[in-house]
């Protein structure tokens, strides 16, 4: 059963390359701020603090907060790329991140090239790999782009590139950082029909973003983050009803409530679990 | 989306674990329970290292004429020139000192090149590492690969040497490739811990390279080792040397030279000392590389 748990994370940014002095004085003139020493009484950042959820089949979380709350840094924990400096993550199931749209890629080669490489890195061998390749080729559309150096790609390309490589290979978790808003209307649509095939398949999406209407979408839980501790967990509208401003969320809930004749089930559901 | 029905979701799942935790540090037992799987992990992924090596040298000479065999080219025009220079100087035959100097600098510039390469295994592939969990193994053995590629193709400089200059060559210069064995085990060695050491401290790869330079003067590379002979103490150069002896169990079977007992146990100590060292080095740093990019 895919699963993925985290039990009280916390991660410490070491800060090295810095002046040592003169930051022993704002950790000791700021007390409320977020920069600590650890156990060597090294200076250190505070990313994140006590992280503790559980995410089960079929969960889209949405991570909400202001720049440097720790959305980021929790992708990257939760992918374990940092090894977390206190608590464990358990996860069960295949897990890909689009942390960066050039996460992975070589520049120098081109689009085709890296596919490739995706595809040994996901152990596929040859027939495997030939199909990645033309699935990701069609749903990219990105035509003899292709076979350009990716150095040559608009940002959007890139995006679309990263996104069709991310989950061709059907990865049970899927995790993503906000930079997938690059892409185009169009795009976008393809991608969250995509993402929606995919968590159909009783599967994890955690999903950090800025954008309110792709969170309420897109998500069935938000965690809003600041200080890199959690503030509020819960439906996304009841959390972004005190995460935005009153008349933003209002705005929001218009935008929804729109979209939503058209036939998302699930956020009527939620709109209408909020009036009550 | 891809299909992955039967076997394939059967490959699939035994290549890449589906179950994975990770937890703060505790301890020497479970960060060398890390290593272990890292090391697994990332030799299952070879093909993807080779991949990598190879796409490195070929970007590198993308849109070039003779693409990697500048490096062939490179080799034989400076070991050509030096080769007449020297001996002249050392007053040396051309037919004995050439050969010994060819072999010798094509040898050291791999030796060179896994040590230099080894310090930014880790922080040349910062976008792989804080991308995705990738073992860090594949960055080694990347590393490792690229370096026995530009090797390989300087080895045809040694034949063309030893045809041109008609020296003996027998079965008895296979002995030499054991050693390069042990050679591409001590880079990947050798890239765990300077990898580690050079993300973490950023001075470290220009003192490798400072250190570099002086290991090939006092190296018999250039010149050759029966000229210490006569100078009690100087000796000292060669005895106390590791890469004396990592050099020396490649280039005598080469160059048709005795390969002893005694130089083959010495390189296989200071292959030893430097797999433990390095195994405890990336095992203390593996957790923290992430946060060092």
């Amino acid at each position: 059963m895919t699963h993925l748990s985290s039990f009280n994370i916390s991660v410490d940014f070491p800060l090295y390359h810095s002046d040592n002095r003169s930051l022993k004085k704002s950790v000791l003139g700021v007390a409320a701020g977020r920069f600590g020493v650890d156990r060597n009484r090294r200076p250190v950042v505070q990313a994140l603090r006590d992280i503790s959820f559980t995410l089960r089949s079929g969960d889209r979380l949405g991570l909400i907060g202001t720049n440097g709350s720790g959305k980021t840094t929790l992708l990257r924990a939760l992918s374990g790329i940092y090894q977390p400096t206190c608590g464990t993550l358990s996860i069960e199931g295949r897990l890909t991140s689009l942390l960066e749209s050039t996460q992975g890629m070589n520049m120098d080669l081109t689009g085709r090239e890296n596919i490739r490489l995706r595809g040994l890195f996901l152990g596929m061998s040859g027939p495997d790999s030939a199909r990645l390749e033309s699935d990701v080729e069609t749903f990219a559309k990105i035509g003899e782009f292709i076979d350009l150096p990716v150095r040559n790609y608009s940002s959007g390309m890139i995006v679309r590139l990263a996104f069709a490589m991310a989950t061709a290979a059907q990865p049970e978790i899927l995790l993503m950082d906000e930079w997938i808003m690059a892409g185009d209307t169009a795009f976008l649509e393809k991608a969250k029909r995509r993402v929606e095939a995919m968590v159909q398949h009783a599967d994890i999406l955690v999903l950090a973003s800025h954008s309110s209407a792709i969170i309420a979408q897109w998500c069935n839980r938000v965690i809003w983050l600041e200080q890199g501790k959690i503030l509020a967990d819960g439906r996304p509208l009841d959390v972004l009803s005190e995460y935005l401003p009153p008349e933003q969320f209002r705005e929001l809930v218009a935008s929804i409530s729109m979209t939503a004749k058209i036939g998302d089930v699930g956020v009527t559901e939620q709109l209408e679990a909020s009036d009550g | 989306m891809v299909d992955l029905t039967g076997t394939d979701r059967a490959i699939r799942a035994t290549l890449r674990q589906p179950l994975f935790t990770t937890s703060a540090d505790r301890g020497w037992a479970q960060r060398f329970r890390l290593v272990t799987q890292d090391v697994i992990e990332g030799f299952v992924l070879w093909r993807l290292a080779w991949a990598l090596g190879v796409a490195d040298i070929r970007l590198r000479y993308r849109g070039s004429v003779l693409g990697p065999f500048w490096l062939t080219l490179s080799t034989a025009v400076m070991i050509g020139s030096m080769g007449f220079l020297y001996a002249d100087l050392f007053h040396t035959d051309i037919h004995t000192y050439l050969p010994y100097l060819g072999v010798s600098l094509i040898l050291w510039n791999f030796i060179g090149s896994l040590v230099l390469d080894a310090g930014s295994c880790f922080t040349g592939a910062e976008g792989l590492i804080k991308g995705t969990r990738m073992p860090f193994t594949v960055h080694a053995l990347r590393s490792v690969i690229r370096d026995a590629i530009v090797f390989g193709h300087n080895i045809i400089v040694i034949f063309l040497l030893f045809i041109l200059l008609r020296v003996h060559i027998s079965f008895y210069s296979l002995l030499s490739l054991p050693g390069l064995l042990l050679w591409l085990v001590d880079g990947f060695a050798l890239a765990f811990m300077f990898g580690a050491v050079c993300a973490r401290f950023r001075d470290v790869p220009q003192i490798i390279g400072s250190v570099m330079q002086i290991a090939f003067f006092i190296t018999p590379v250039m010149w050759n080792a029966s000229v210490l002979a006569g100078h009690p103490g100087a000796d000292l150069l060669i005895r106390l040397n590791p890469f004396y002896y990592l050099l020396e169990i490649v280039r005598g079977p080469l160059l048709g030279d005795d390969l002893t007992f005694n130089m083959v146990a010495k390189a296989l100590i200071v292959s030893f000392v430097l797999i433990l060292v390095s195994a405890l080095a990336f095992a203390r740093t593996r957790g923290r590389l992430a946060y060092w990019m």
